[in-house]
């Protein structure tokens, strides 16, 4: 390892440290706008962990991520908690193989069109069963985890999504990614088993929105299938990833912050046209900056270095 | 007994039809995936309830005015939204992306303009919901008429693609668009029109599936659901497998719906989506891609 990483990874721990200290400095109000922000930052990351090499836009965060709160409320209460996590993760890779395994080995398209609908499949089956065998529609989540844990619980993760992200990036199956989105029809010619990869990696990202979903779910004293799968959230996390740049696995978390907060105010002072301007907000960074702000940076890097050169 | 829910299976599946094949129109030939697909649709369907309740307008006639004007939104969302994405596509599979981008960016602009006005409520209205007796069971004449209708569009579809010069054009870009710019076609104003086209079909189904279903504003996702499925199950881009499908859709979801339970029918739909990605994914009817 370079001296120049090892500088990064030391003021990347020091940076964790630091954020593993904002529960003491901040107001309840504050610390719950950073556990939103450390929660889509975890959902962002791990869409980008597999969308961003694969270019393959999935639209089934929320899937994940409610079965995740719905695991919680159905065992939180009867388990220890890391063994609640433990099985959250499970069924959310189970799932997600099962989604993989019957998209993936044909063309993006048909992955896309799964996902889209995924959430609101699960939601309706949730409904079934709980209106046929359990007969409530909602449940309490009664777990004894405060904020800050919550918050602690999200920046570990955080910081496991981002280091396997890196870990991948660097494996053999990282290389086999980049080839995956720059051509397929490449890639499996030279050996690749497309198909394995690219199953893998969605069913890691996936796993991780479970989680975030499982470990999000005490902060809800109630859910039901209309708030654990609400499609908005998978449409958020979409925006904050683009808005930052999903070429690059650190990319969305430029977008996060500022969309966090940008939700924040709208949610406040326009609820009724909410979801309009989101919209609008979305069209315009499809439209103008494709390649996010992490894009915009390189692109302003590489013209000043051209620059130096010619000078 | 078993004719009641065959002759819903069959008007609906018939319904699924006409609106898959506005999807396979604006898919197949303009390479435009929309995910606001089922929002055109809603927005039809309350369309026609306006004019009923309010200006006391039939439906049917509601068709002349709300179909002209989906055309002419189709046309104008193309011509402005999607054309810079088409010029600055590389490739039909990038272009593939950006477009499911903007389209899921309409998705929720639509609902953001629906939920407000209509919220979470259902809707319908009552015409000519007259039983009628057909071979043992009762229908409602609604639901026969909105059939009857499904068919003469899906005709007329069918015989302007085949028998026209400007259908022909359309199949060709379907086919291949860089072949058809050999032969003199004008392939983004053919793409325009097929994508207006599209926009048209799914408004006809939507004021036709008003006539005898519940809706609210946010059923869009589901009938977008549904008309991908059909589209993927038929083949991209041919309407026989659409009609084909359409029916195997119909038939499925009403059969589950009455003898099984109505909460899973899009369960139902989704087994037939995993069996059709495993066992037939280039569809019925569509020929193995390379």
């Amino acid at each position: 390892m370079s001296v120049r990483n090892l500088a990064i990874l030391a003021a990347l721990a020091a940076g964790v440290v630091l954020l593993a200290f904002v529960p003491s400095v901040t107001n309840g109000y504050q610390l719950s706008l950073a556990i939103n922000i450390m929660s889509y930052t975890v959902l962002a990351t791990a869409w980008t962990l597999f969308s961003g090499p694969t270019r393959y836009v999935s639209l089934a965060t929320v899937a994940f991520f409610g079965i995740g709160a719905y695991t919680v409320a159905v065992l939180g209460e009867e388990l220890a908690w890391p063994l609640v996590l433990l099985i959250a993760f499970v069924i959310g890779f189970g799932l997600s193989l099962l989604v993989g395994l019957s998209t993936l080995r044909l063309s993006g398209v048909y992955f896309v069109i799964f996902t889209f609908g995924l959430a609101e499949l699960v939601r309706q089956l949730v409904t079934w069963y709980e209106v046929n065998v359990t007969r409530t529609l909602g449940r309490y989540v009664f777990v004894d985890i405060t904020t800050a844990q919550i918050y602690w619980q999200l920046l570990a993760l955080a910081v496991i999504v981002l280091l396997s992200g890196w870990l991948i990036q660097r494996s053999k199956l990282g290389l086999a990614l980049r080839v995956i989105g720059d051509d397929e029809a490449v890639a499996r010619h030279v050996g690749i088993n497309t198909t394995m990869a690219k199953v893998v990696l969605f069913a890691f990202s996936a796993s991780f929105m479970t989680l975030a979903g499982a470990i999000m779910a005490p902060r809800w004293t109630y859910i039901d299938p209309a708030i654990a799968f609400n499609p908005v959230v998978s449409f958020q996390v979409l925006i904050m990833a683009l808005l930052g740049g999903v070429h690059r696995l650190y990319g969305p978390i430029f977008g996060v912050i500022p969309l966090v907060m940008l939700f924040e105010i709208l949610l406040a002072k326009f609820p009724n046209h909410f979801s309009i301007l989101v919209g609008i907000a979305f069209l315009l960074i499809v439209y103008a900056i494709p390649r996010g702000i992490v894009g915009l940076i390189e692109g302003a890097q590489l013209s000043l270095s051209r620059k130096g050169a010619k000078a | 007994m078993f004719t009641e829910p065959l002759l819903s299976g069959i008007t609906l599946g018939g319904i699924y039809a006409l609106i898959a094949m506005g999807l396979t129109l604006q898919y197949g030939v303009a390479r435009i995936m929309n995910l606001s697909y089922g929002e055109s649709l809603v927005a039809a369907c309350f369309a026609a309830l306006w004019l009923f309740t309010a200006v006391s307008v039939n439906p049917l006639l509601g068709l002349l005015v709300i179909v002209p004007l989906a055309a002419i939104i189709n046309w104008l969302v193309y011509q402005v939204l999607l054309m810079p994405l088409v010029k600055r596509a590389p490739s039909r599979d990038a272009l593939e992306v950006d477009s499911i981008l903007a389209t899921f960016g309409l998705l929720f602009i639509a609902l953001g303009v629906m939920l407000p006005i209509f919220g979470g409520n259902y809707f319908s209205y009552s015409f000519l919901a007259i039983p009628v007796k057909i071979f043992g069971a009762t229908v409602s004449a609604s639901r026969l008429l909105a059939l009857g209708f499904a068919v003469v569009i899906g005709v007329a579809l069918y015989l302007g693609l085949t028998r026209t010069r400007a259908g022909t054009a359309i199949r060709a870009v379907a086919v291949d668009p860089v072949s058809a710019l050999l032969v003199a076609i004008n392939v983004r104003a053919t793409a325009a029109f097929a994508y207006a086209l599209g926009g048209a079909l799914v408004a006809a189904g939507g004021v036709l599936v008003s006539m005898f279903l519940t809706f609210n504003a946010s059923l869009g996702v589901v009938f977008t659901m549904k008309a991908l499925i059909v589209v993927i199950m038929g083949g991209v881009g041919n309407l026989m497998g659409c009609l084909v499908a359409g029916m195997i859709l119909g038939l499925t979801e009403t059969f589950v719906a009455t003898y099984i339970d109505p909460g899973l029918t899009l369960a139902a739909t989704y087994i037939i989506f995993i069996a059709v990605l495993l066992l037939r994914p280039q569809g019925l009817f569509g020929a193995r891609r390379s």
